[in-house]
């Protein structure tokens, strides 16, 4: 790579050319134009890309939920017929749950995680470049299933034997099915890395509890993809073999029980609940001690609690099945886990809370959306452990309540938390700020707008309209203050207020990036190692790799505690403390080089799956390029020697020179 | 050049990212093939037509071939400790070994799955069929996957060009391979030992 | 190469801590061999009670030889212990938490 020096070591003369050893193809090592981005296994490109591909299927999923809005907006709504209202909430809720939030954290960990560690990458940078593209083309495979004769209709949770092929009978949940398991891949292998990166590559000194929150938040999350993935990996099998080779698994006439799939489904789905908003709250408990002036109060208290709502999710999953006529013992067991579970997220508010109390606030934009989230995310929270009583749930399943339940803690605990790390981390991502003016209306559009759009779904919920109906009539809708049309038409036009809120969002994006005004090295006086290098970092993030003696460790590198007074001053200024690492930067930084297999392998992938559905001749040849790459990828190292380098070199004489100065 | 080398600093536990993220791995695999094992348990004398299993099942070739399985094992561990005493030709020679008696045991399992067919037990035939055709399948599929590699490795080997250290190499793909045996383990007692 | 050979140095220093010979594996292998054929012994002998028990003990017992002496986990460092662990005990409760709920156990 153009701008690292390359390490210069003893390099006993290779007899073998890398091209016949190392391979196919000689690797990439350019680092321009779009091969840059194609071929790259940075952590932080990976994760700008992640980012935009989530924000990307954000935006569909988005104008899915509006065309739901619009058809219920009025009695017997004309806007979607049933058959395509049935696939458009199903692909509402698969695009947000796995193709945008998950997305979403996975870009925010990808980039952060290293630069809050004191790392220069990840532990397994190209598993980190397939991850992405494999969720990039299972994106892209779901959503393919519109245009090929349509999108799975059997709602997220895709409820057996209602999925089997005699009620479904286009391919659309063999594209969910198959999209899905790839997307389980990326989350797999993305866990996998991301676990062996925090355990390993942590800069010196820094211990365990001496990570940002942030960190050990997400590490919760890639521990639950880890154990949650394969189990709806294996759910999604029985799935696919049932409908493409004839499997019995849910086919009750052969004696099978249809709750198997319930239940692998929400073994998977609860820890997935918090695999989708940890992320936040790791947000949030960044942001907060920044804007309050104050450390996070009990650093250890959150993180314990994070830890134990990782552990005990494991133990509350048929919660979302007391309906379905578990009896007696299991409900009570799964009543009393559920409500046990409420403690550590309490745990977490009061934490919040208390960081706050006391604090000198500073409200930008981003700490906003963190009260918000607070707010917001306890109102769902609440509404949850009305869920965990069983008698209430059973009047509340599949109602609005439901649906008023879950998108106050993902909107308003997943989807706000993304938006206060936005505003916070853009100026270490773009080296620019957000507009904080546009960022007000952002938020209170937004906040206006989700309470508009689920607040009334509470009252809709009570009132009984069912979830999935395509259509409610005005016979049934009642009268007074709490008729269905009145908090419909509310709720519709809420959806439009929010939508118009995440508008402004992308318009700030726009007019930031047109703004030449750079921004301060530490803008808003941070805390943790992200913020001690350069905006946006630089390729091998850190100058010298910082040795860690305290939790915060940069404010305790810019503040010392005045021994008279107990207050805290100031001993250096961000751009001192950089420019001393500058002065002291390592010089031999020998990074992971671009790769062609990532994506390569990826692309096998989707060849696969595509062949699954369609002809078994495509699956094969994606199964012989499947192999290949993987001999490719085996075969290369994951740095390249020297002798690549030396014959991509226009003048060869200096990659000599190199080694024969050591 | 480890991975340790390139990102300029040691690793936080002193241990290679690679066996790390190899043992995370199959701490996954436990709940996949918990979830495949579970469901065979929950549907194994589900059968409304076609054969049970005690009437298909020839537990002494079966137990032959899980013998060979679990031997292969012992090459696969012979095959490290050579690797790690940098004994290129032992390591070959065992690596090719393990892999046969995989083989074998891959071959057994086509054998059995082609008997259990004529004697009536399709895919589709009853809910122990289906069941046991995805977990002992995957199970195989496992197999299939680690011989690959095994002789990949073998092959590899002779042209001496592995990237990486050569005996970690051998060793993580012993651990795959042990996870496999250790699964069959489970399921030749659970499928095949305990009767409906 | 030069730096195999440090390499290979401390590999064989690694593989004394360990603690095992070749001839401790095929003393492994041939334990695990007589308890294979014990278990297939229960086929044909009747065991009475002790049947299941005895079987599933069995089981228990070969899966923990293997991982703990050929997968050297028993000489390993701890964290290799904790990740696959984890992912085990958490995947037999899960699993019999879910087959529980089936009644599978009380039939």
């Amino acid at each position: 790579m153009a701008i690292i020096e390359r390490e210069t070591e003893v390099v006993v003369p290779v007899t073998v050319t890398p091209t016949s050893t190392y391979g196919v193809l000689k690797r990439p090592v350019s680092a321009t134009g779009w091969r840059a981005w194609v071929f790259t296994v940075d952590h932080k490109k990976l994760g700008l890309m992640y980012g935009a591909t989530a924000m990307f299927f954000f935006i569909v999923g988005g104008v899915e939920a509006l065309l739901i809005r619009l058809q219920l907006a009025a009695p017997n709504g004309k806007v979607l017929n049933a058959d395509l209202y049935n696939q458009m909430f199903t692909m509402h809720a698969t695009t947000m749950v796995f193709l945008f939030v998950m997305p979403m954290a996975a870009g925010l960990a990808n980039y952060f995680i290293p630069l809050q560690i004191g790392a220069r990458d990840v532990a397994f940078p190209r598993i980190n470049a397939l991850g992405f593209w494999l969720l990039l083309f299972a994106g892209i495979f779901i959503n393919l299933s519109w245009f090929l004769g349509g999108a799975a209709d059997g709602g997220w949770f895709m409820y057996a034997p209602n999925s089997g092929p005699v009620f479904s009978p286009t391919n659309g949940i063999d594209f969910w099915a198959f999209g899905l398991q790839i997307a389980g891949i990326a989350s797999l292998t993305g866990a996998i890395n991301l676990i062996v990166t925090v355990l390993n590559m942590r800069a010196p000194g820094m211990t365990l509890m001496k990570m940002p929150i942030f960190t050990w938040m997400m590490t919760v999350v890639q521990f639950l993809l880890l154990f949650a993935v394969p189990v709806i990996t294996v759910a999604l099998f029985l799935l696919s073999f049932q409908r493409n080779f004839g499997a019995r698994f849910f086919d009750v006439a052969a004696g099978a029980d249809p709750l198997l799939w319930q239940h692998l489904f929400w073994i998977f789905g609860h820890p997935e609940v918090y695999i989708l908003v940890l992320p936040a709250f790791g947000i949030v408990s960044e942001v907060l001690p920044v804007f309050s002036r104050k450390p996070l109060f009990g650093y250890p208290f959150v993180v314990f609690s994070g830890a134990a709502i990782g552990f005990v999710g494991w133990g509350v999953w048929a919660h979302h099945m007391f309906a379905s006529g578990l009896g007696p013992v299991s409900v009570a067991v799964f009543s009393l886990t559920t409500m046990a579970i409420a403690v550590p997220t309490g745990v977490k508010i009061i934490n919040w809370t208390l960081t706050m109390w006391g604090g000198k606030l500073y409200f930008s934009t981003a700490m906003k959306f963190s009260i918000g989230l607070i707010v917001l995310f306890t109102v769902g929270g609440l509404s949850g452990v009305t869920h965990s009583v069983a008698p209430s749930d059973t009047q509340q399943t599949d109602t609005y309540y439901i649906v008023a339940h879950f998108h106050y803690v993902l909107f308003g605990g997943a989807v706000l938390g993304f938006f206060s790390g936005f505003y916070y981390w853009w100026p270490k991502m773009f080296g620019k700020m957000l507009n904080e003016r546009l960022g007000g209306w952002n938020f209170w559009l937004m906040v206006i707008g989700m309470n508009m759009t689920f607040g009334p779904m509470h009252i809709l919920g009570l009132q009984g309209q069912p979830r999935r109906m395509y259509q409610w009539t005005e016979a049934r809708a009642g009268e007074g203050f709490f008729n269905l049309a009145f908090w419909n038409m509310i709720a519709s036009i809420g959806s439009f207020v929010l939508a118009v809120g995440i508008l402004l969002f992308l318009i700030n994006v726009v007019i930031t990036a047109r703004n030449p005004t750079r921004a301060p090295l530490d803008p808003w006086n941070s805390r943790s190692l992200e913020w001690l290098t350069s905006n946006p970092p630089k390729e091998h993030n850190f100058d010298v790799i910082p040795t860690v003696h305290h939790l915060d460790e940069f404010f305790h590198r810019k503040y010392e505690e005045d021994p008279e007074s107990h207050t805290m001053r100031q001993i250096a200024t961000a751009e001192e403390i950089m420019a001393e690492q500058e002065r002291n930067a390592d010089k031999h930084i020998h990074m992971p080089s671009p790769s062609y297999w990532p994506i390569v392998v990826a692309f096998s992938v989707l060849v696969i799956t595509f062949g699954m559905i369609f002809s078994y001749l495509i699956a094969a040849i994606g199964g012989v390029t499947l192999l290949f790459a993987s001999f490719g990828w085996a075969l290369e190292p994951s740095t390249a020697p020297e002798s690549d380098f030396e014959s991509n070199s226009s003048t060869p004489g200096t990659a000599l020179d190199s080694v024969g100065n050591s | 050049m480890t991975d340790t080398a390139v990102h300029g600093h040691d690793s936080s536990t002193g241990i290679s990212n690679i066996k790390l993220g190899m043992w995370t791995f199959l701490g996954s695999e436990c709940l996949l093939f918990g979830g495949l094992i579970s469901t065979y348990m929950l549907y194994r004398g589900r059968v409304t037509g076609g054969p049970r299993p005690a009437q298909i099942f020839d537990i002494p070739f079966t137990s032959v071939s899980s013998f060979v399985l679990l031997m292969s094992s012992l090459t696969m561990v012979l095959a490290v400790s050579a690797a790690h005493k940098n004994e290129h030709r032992k390591t070959n020679l065992w690596l090719t070994v393990t892999a046969l008696l995989g083989a074998t045991f891959v071959g057994g399992q086509v054998y059995e799955f082609t008997a259990f067919y004529n004697e009536g037990l399709g895919f589709s035939t009853s809910l122990f069929g289906s069941s046991f055709y995805t977990l002992t399948g995957f199970h195989g599929v496992h197999v299939t996957v680690g011989i690959i590699m095994l002789m990949s490795l073998v092959g590899i080997f002779k042209r001496s060009a592995v990237p990486g250290k050569k005996a970690e190499v051998v060793e993580m793909i012993g651990l795959y391979w042990h996870f496999v045996d250790i699964v069959w383990i489970i399921i030749f007692t659970l499928v095949y030992l305990i009767p409906v | 190469m030069t730096t195999d050979t440090t390499h290979a140095a401390t590999s064989a220093e690694h593989a004394e801590n360990h603690g095992m010979s070749n001839a401790g594996y095929i003393r492994i292998a041939l334990i695990l061999a007589a308890i294979t054929a014990l278990e297939v012994s229960t086929v044909y002998i009747d065991f009475g009670p002790f049947f299941l028990p005895a079987l599933l003990i069995m089981m228990a017992v070969k899966f923990v030889m293997v991982v703990s002496y050929f997968m050297h986990l028993k000489f390993d460092n701890k964290i290799f212990s904790l990740m696959f662990y984890a992912g085990l005990i958490l995947a037999v409760g899960v699993y019999a938490a879910f087959l529980a709920t089936f009644k599978f156990f009380i039939q």
